[in-house]
């Protein structure tokens, strides 16, 4: 696909997104709410077929962002999915793992450093953190101290 | 039926002579074949992203060099890319292309390295001590440029510290031939050995649709013909004005993954060679006083694969945010699918073939041996092709050329 194909492509799931926002010549941004984020990343990974990168945390200051990080090789994208969860309370989020093996890792990560409960995760045990590490502290949250 | 049957696992690690760092394998066997592994990391973590969120802009290169003594040309270089979106700055070109030197010879002496690791590995140590010995000279090279063997922090945002002076140019190129000349010796020499072949072709075998499952990257996913290279799919330093080509085999055994980093080697060295011919004049850095508010993706390829840097700037003199992605976070969970069904003996190589990140920056020192039977060079040459020659006859292996890869 060149890049008019990719954007039609894209716009196909219009509809789920809040914003598209394109920064430079091949980097995209797709903001979203998190209930779509999994519908989202599940066609970016087996309708456009681009590969995943990685994911990102961020708290921000109402909401917690994932970022889902892919690479649409063929001409040298990189799109992002910007998902907003916007219960502070307790943050959740939908697991690709079970679709995608390669992000097992990051969502344990992120569920470590950051609380994000990444549901029908096959294997959420902790990445990062050690075993005596108290339950609860998520040392990525803002407040924490560094 | 009985309920519960307890399994036996074999433990790697977390201290491992096979392992220079602190990585924890469990298998699960039956017998002599691996039916399951898990993997624990972060015996030893550094919070670099986090200490990252507490440093200026500028300081951070000298930081994430540190992510890894032997890639530390990339992360720096893929976080810098990042920065630079964020404030629309162009470096000029001289500096692109002292990048792009950087990171070859960079790529030329971590994939001698790996060599002579899989080479000492499997009890080769000839081949363990020919690559390291090649190796040394591009340390050195580095050094000269940069200042330092490994960590160089040569880049910047806007450019790169310091230049490859243009008198050093000649001496540079000199020394890339002779580099080419012998690892094109212990190439042949290495594809063509029997021994090698018949202990790692078939072993740990990483199928096109697993590597493209787990996302790996680097020579582990081109070895299993997903032929992906941030080089030639998103151009960045000067990669774009060269003339190179993506090696990748389609085996997806350990063989094939030793096969596309000594081919490598002869690419990096034709990059860094029309590079240092095509160095451009002028300087090597502009001045970037503020970064705006916005956010960048920077990426690099590093010799084991992409490395991936995402940065969050709010328009202070600190990233809100810094997330850094080394190639092998990708390419260790794929041992799931590469070493399920080997026997353990295979197992510690298929996991060194991903090249997992080492971290050796010390200095080797030279020993004299007392020996009175002086072999030379030449002499030596001669008796292991000799050696060679004979196996083979024994074994009825077949007759290979480089040109046959």
């Amino acid at each position: 696909m060149n890049q008019e194909e990719l954007n039609n492509k894209l716009s196909e799931i219009e509809d789920k997104l809040i914003a598209t926002e394109q920064t430079t010549d091949n980097r995209t941004f797709l903001l979203c709410e998190a209930e779509n984020a999994y519908a989202i990343n599940k066609f970016l990974l087996e309708d456009v077929r681009a590969r995943f990168v990685i994911a990102t945390c961020i708290d921000s200051d109402d909401c917690y962002e994932i970022l889902y990080h892919f690479s649409y090789d063929e001409i040298g994208w990189v799109i992002t999915v910007k998902a907003f969860i916007r219960d502070r309370e307790n943050p959740a989020i939908q697991s690709i793992t079970p679709f995608l093996p390669a992000a097992e890792w990051i969502e344990r990560e992120m569920h470590d450093i950051m609380g994000i409960n990444f549901k029908n995760h096959p294997n959420l045990r902790r990445l990062i953190l050690a075993d005596d590490w108290p339950d609860g502290v998520y040392p990525e949250r803002k407040g924490v101290p560094k | 039926m009985r309920k519960s049957v307890r399994k036996p696992v074999l433990a790697i690690g977390p201290f491992h002579p096979l392992q220079e760092e602190m990585e924890f394998y469990q298998l699960t066997v039956d017998g002599e074949i691996v039916t399951d592994i898990d993997v624990r990391i972060s015996y030893n973590h550094r919070g670099i992203e986090r200490i990252s969120e507490t440093l200026q802009f500028d300081q951070i290169p000298f930081l994430v060099s540190r992510i890894c003594g032997i890639c530390s040309a990339s992360h720096p270089l893929a976080y810098v890319q990042a920065v630079e979106e964020i404030a629309g700055v162009k470096p000029p070109e001289r500096a692109l292309y002292v990048r792009t030197i950087i990171n070859e010879l960079e790529r030329i002496h971590s994939h001698l390295l790996w060599v002579g690791l899989g080479g000492h590995f499997i009890g080769y140590d000839t081949v363990f001590m020919w690559a390291w010995k090649y190796r040394e000279p591009v340390l050195d090279l580095l050094e000269e440029i940069t200042g330092n063997r490994n960590n160089y922090g040569n880049v910047r945002i806007g450019g790169c510290r310091e230049d490859v002076p243009d008198e050093t140019i000649p001496k540079i190129l000199n020394e890339l031939d002779k580099i080419e000349k012998k690892t094109e010796m212990l190439t042949k020499a290495v594809l063509d050995d029997p021994i090698i072949h018949a202990r790692l072709k078939g072993v740990g075998v990483l199928t096109k649709e697993a590597a493209i499952d787990y996302a790996v990257t680097g020579p582990t996913a081109r070895g299993s013909g997903v032929a992906v290279d941030v080089r030639r799919d998103d151009p960045y330093a000067a990669y774009g004005d060269l003339d190179w080509s993506v090696i990748t085999q389609t085996e997806g055994d350990v063989f094939a993954k030793a096969v596309v980093r000594l081919l490598e080697i002869f690419e990096s060295i034709k990059m860094a060679r029309q590079a240092l011919k095509k160095l451009p004049n002028g300087p090597v850095a502009v001045e970037v006083k503020e970064i705006p508010p916005g956010e960048g993706c920077g990426r690099a390829e590093a010799p084991r694969g992409e490395t991936f840097h995402y940065v969050r700037s709010d328009g202070g003199n600190r990233p809100i945010r810094h997330k850094a992605r080394a190639p092998s976070y990708v390419n260790v969970p794929s041992f799931k699918a590469s070493c399920i069904g080997q026997h353990i003996a295979d197992v510690t190589l298929t996991l060194a073939a991903v090249d997992p990140c080492y971290s050796c920056t010390e200095r080797l020192a030279v020993v004299d041996g007392r020996n009175n039977l002086i072999h030379d060079y030449e002499a030596l040459l001669k008796l292991s092709r000799e050696k060679t020659a004979r196996i083979k006859k024994e074994i009825g292996a077949p007759e290979l050329k480089l040109e046959d890869f």
